[in-house]
C-alpha cells in the first residue's frame, strides 16, 4: 500500500508573543464574554430569554484567540454556540444581548435569536443553526473572497459534533480543490450534545479527517490564549498567503450542558472539577501575575467588565419589542433592475 | 427575428448576465468542459475561463452551500443541478441557508443566487429522475420559483432570476431544452411575478407553468374544434403568484382547469384551487379541476410512464368536466 500522501505541517506563527499589556486586553475579552454569558444564563432563568441558548464558558480562549490572530476585514462563520465568538469579532455585547431578549435592538432585530448572530459591520456572518452547514456557507465566503481579490480570509467555526456531518466533508473536498482562503476550525469541547467524543468518532482528532482531502492541518490545547493565538495566526496567514484552507482541531471544553436545559449527566463523575483546572480565563489570570500583574490592575478591570455586561443586560431589558408592522419587511431583499 | 432553442435561450441569458457584471459566474457537475449535461452552457468555458464558469465534484449539498456562502459575500452564482432530483441532496442549503439568511441575520445579508437544472420527467428515466420539485420549493418564503414554458420567456426570466437580490428556483425542461420559439436579438427582461396569457378564450381558462403549458394549447385546439374556447394562462412563476392574473381569467371565464406536472398531494394546484376558492368562490360556475401526475414514483416502462404523466386529452377530458360534458 502507498503511503499516504501527508500535506505539509503548519508553519510558524509570525507573530512575536504577547506583552502584558496585550494579555490583558486578551484576558478582559475572555471575562466579558464569560461575565454576559453568565448575565445571559440568569436571564434564561427569569425567561427574559427563551428558545435556546447555548452557552460558551469554558471555551473563550479559542474564540478570542482567534480574534486576535484575524484582520477586521476576515470573515467568521459559525454555529449556534457564537455569543463568545461574536463579542470576540467585535458584536457588540448590548446588541447581542437584546437580540438573546428578543429586541428590536439585538443584532438582527429580533428575528434571529441567539441561534443566529450577524454583524455585517464586524464580518460576522452568522450563527447557523444546520449543524455542519455552515461549513459549505463558509467555503462560499471564501470562494467570493478569493475572487473579489481582497486579502480577506474566512474563519469558518463548528464543533466535534458537526465533524461527521456530509456537509463540513463537501466543504473541505471543494475548499482544498479550489484552494480557498479558509480556515476551518473544530472546536474539539468533547460532547457532541450529550454524545462523548469517543462515543460519536473512531477518531478523535477531527482535524485528521482533512487529510483525506490532502488538507494541511494541526490539532493543539486551546485552553491557553496565547497558543491559540499563535496556531490560529499560522493558519490564518498560511490562508491569506494563497496557499490553500487548513483544518484545526482546538482541544477545548464546555462547562455548560449543550444548552440552557440540559443538567449535563452524561459527564463521567469528577470530569468537570478535572477540567475547570484548565479554566481559560484563570490560567490567564495566574499568567498574567507571572507577568507582574498586580491586584488593582486586574481588579479594575474586573470592574469594567461587571459595568459592560450589567450595561447589556439593562440595555436589553430596556429595550422596545419588535415592531408587528416589521414582521414581512425581511422575506424579500429589494430588488432593482 | 431569430427561432432558436431553450437551450440556446438560457444560455444567451446567462452569457449576457456574465458580459455584464463581472460577480456572475456558473458552477455545477459538468458544466464547464463537459459543456454541460444538456449542453446548456456549451461554448461558455471558452469565453469566461475556469473562474466563472467552473466544474464541480458530484458534491451537491457542498456546492449549493458553497453557492450560497459566495452570494452573500458580494457574487451572483448561478448554480445547475444536472436536474433538480439531485437539489434534495442539497434541500437543506436551499431551504435553510439561502431562503432565511435574509430573513434571519435582519436583512444583512442578502443572498442573490439562482439555482437551475431540469425538473419534472423526461422520457424513461424511472423513479428517481423524474421528480418534480415544483411544490417542494414554492411552499417557502425567502425563495422566487420561476418555471418557463417558452425560450422567450426563458431568457427574460432567467436574466431578471440572476439580477434579482434573492435566491430564485429556476425550473427549466430536459424535454424542453430543443424546444424551439422565438427569441428577438435586443436585450429584454421579464418581470418575475407576472402571468402571460398564453392564448385567449371565453369558456374555461386552463392555467398552467412550465412544460405542460404545452399540453394546454393543444388542449385548447382539441376544445376549439368541439365549440369550446379555452384559454391559456402560464403564470411563468409560482412564488411570487399573480393573483390578479388568476383572478381575472376566474371572472372572465368562470371555469379553471389547474394543470401541474408532478404530485396531486399538496401541490401547487391544490394552492391555486384554494386561493380561487377563497377569493373569488362565487365567480366559479364549477368546482376547479387538477390536473396532475398519477400518485405514484414515475415507473420506467414506457405504457406505465405514459399512463402517470399528463398528456393533452387528460386536459380536454378535464375540460369536458368543468363544462359540464363529461
Amino acid at each position: 500500500m502507498p503511503d499516504l500522501p501527508v500535506p505539509p505541517p503548519l508553519p510558524e506563527s509570525p507573530l512575536p508573543p504577547l506583552d502584558k499589556a496585550g494579555l490583558l486586553t486578551l484576558w478582559e475579552k475572555m471575562l466579558l464574554i464569560r461575565r454576559v454569558e453568565e448575565m445571559a444564563a440568569k436571564a434564561y432563568t427569569e425567561r427574559k430569554i427563551l428558545g435556546f441558548c447555548h452557552l460558551y464558558i469554558g471555551q473563550e480562549s479559542v474564540a478570542v484567540g482567534a480574534a486576535a490572530a484575524c484582520r477586521p476585514e476576515d470573515r467568521w462563520v459559525t454555529g449556534y454556540r457564537e455569543h463568545g465568538q461574536a463579542i470576540a469579532k467585535g458584536v457588540s455585547p448590548r446588541a447581542m444581548m437584546a437580540e438573546l431578549f428578543g429586541k428590536a435592538t439585538g443584532t438582527t432585530k429580533g428575528l434571529g435569536g441567539s441561534m443566529h448572530i450577524f454583524d455585517k459591520s464586524v464580518h460576522f456572518m452568522g450563527g447557523y443553526g444546520i449543524v455542519g452547514a455552515q461549513c459549505a456557507l463558509g467555503t462560499g465566503v471564501a470562494w467570493s473572497l478569493k475572487h473579489l481579490k481582497t486579502d480577506a480570509v474566512c474563519l469558518c467555526w463548528f464543533g466535534d459534533g458537526a465533524a461527521n456531518q456530509g456537509a463540513f466533508f463537501e466543504a473541505m473536498c471543494l475548499a482544498q480543490l479550489y484552494k480557498l482562503p479558509i480556515v476551518f476550525v473544530c472546536e474539539n469541547n468533547f460532547y457532541a450534545m450529550g454524545t462523548a467524543i469517543d462515543r460519536q468518532s473512531a477518531l478523535t482528532d477531527m482535524s485528521l479527517r482533512g487529510l483525506g482531502v490532502g488538507m494541511v492541518r494541526e490539532q493543539f490545547e486551546g485552553f491557553d490564549v496565547e497558543q491559540v493565538r499563535q496556531r490560529m495566526s499560522a493558519a490564518i496567514e498560511y490562508a491569506r498567503a494563497g496557499n490553500g484552507p487548513v483544518i484545526l482541531e482546538v482541544v477545548t471544553y464546555r462547562h455548560r450542558g449543550h444548552s440552557m436545559s440540559d443538567p449535563a449527566k452524561y459527564r463521567k463523575p469528577g470530569e468537570l472539577e478535572e477540567k475547570k483546572k484548565s479554566d481559560p480565563v484563570h490560567l490567564t489570570e495566574a499568567r498574567l501575575r507571572d507577568l507582574g500583574a498586580g491586584d488593582a490592575e486586574l481588579e479594575a478591570i474586573r470592574d469594567r467588565v461587571e459595568i459592560a455586561a450589567k450595561d447589556a443586560y439593562e440595555f436589553a431589558d430596556a429595550s422596545p419589542i419588535p415592531d408587528p408592522a416589521d414582521l414581512y419587511n425581511y422575506t424579500y431583499a429589494p430588488s432593482g433592475s | 427575428m431569430p427561432n432558436i432553442a431553450m437551450r440556446e435561450a438560457l444560455r444567451q441569458a446567462m452569457v449576457e448576465e456574465m458580459r455584464r457584471d463581472p460577480t456572475v459566474f456558473l458552477m455545477g457537475e459538468e458544466v464547464a468542459q463537459y459543456d454541460g449535461a444538456y449542453k446548456v452552457s456549451q461554448g461558455m468555458l471558452e469565453e469566461f475561463g475556469p473562474d466563472r464558469v467552473v466544474d464541480t465534484p458530484i458534491a451537491e449539498n457542498g456546492f449549493a452551500g458553497l453557492g450560497v456562502g459566495a452570494a452573500m459575500a458580494g457574487m451572483r452564482p448561478i448554480i445547475e443541478f444536472m436536474t433538480f432530483n439531485f437539489s434534495l441532496v442539497a434541500f437543506d442549503q436551499v431551504i435553510n441557508s439561502a431562503a432565511k439568511v435574509y430573513q434571519m441575520s435582519g436583512g444583512q445579508y442578502a443572498c442573490p443566487i439562482v439555482f437551475r437544472g431540469a425538473n419534472g420527467h423526461a422520457e424513461n428515466l424511472a423513479a428517481q429522475h423524474s421528480t418534480s420539485v415544483d411544490s417542494l420549493y414554492a411552499h417557502f418564503p425567502g425563495l422566487k420559483v420561476v418555471s418557463p414554458a417558452t425560450p422567450y420567456d426563458a431568457k427574460g426570466l432567467l436574466k431578471s432570476a440572476i439580477r434579482d437580490n434573492n435566491p430564485v428556483i429556476f425550473l427549466e425542461s430536459e424535454l424542453m431544452y430543443g424546444w424551439k420559439g422565438e427569441v428577438p436579438a435586443e436585450e429584454y427582461l421579464i418581470p418575475i411575478g407576472k402571468a402571460d396569457l398564453k392564448r385567449d378564450g371565453d369558456d374555461l381558462t386552463l392555467i398552467s407553468w412550465g412544460k405542460p403549458v404545452h399540453h394546454c394549447l393543444k388542449a385548447a385546439e382539441e376544445l376549439a374544434k368541439e365549440g369550446i374556447s379555452a384559454q391559456v394562462l402560464d403564470l411563468r412563476s409560482l412564488r411570487p403568484l399573480d393573483h390578479d392574473a388568476i383572478f381575472n381569467a376566474v371572472a372572465k371565464t368562470h371555469r379553471v382547469v389547474v394543470v401541474q406536472e408532478g404530485h396531486l398531494f399538496a401541490g401547487v394546484a391544490a394552492e391555486i384551487s384554494a386561493r380561487i376558492m377563497e377569493s373569488c368562490f362565487d365567480l366559479l360556475d364549477a368546482p376547479v379541476v387538477r390536473v396532475t401526475n398519477r400518485d405514484v414514483p414515475q415507473p420506467y416502462a414506457t405504457n406505465l410512464e405514459k399512463l402517470v404523466v399528463i398528456d393533452p386529452a387528460r386536459v380536454v377530458e378535464a375540460a369536458h368536466r368543468v363544462m359540464g360534458r363529461a
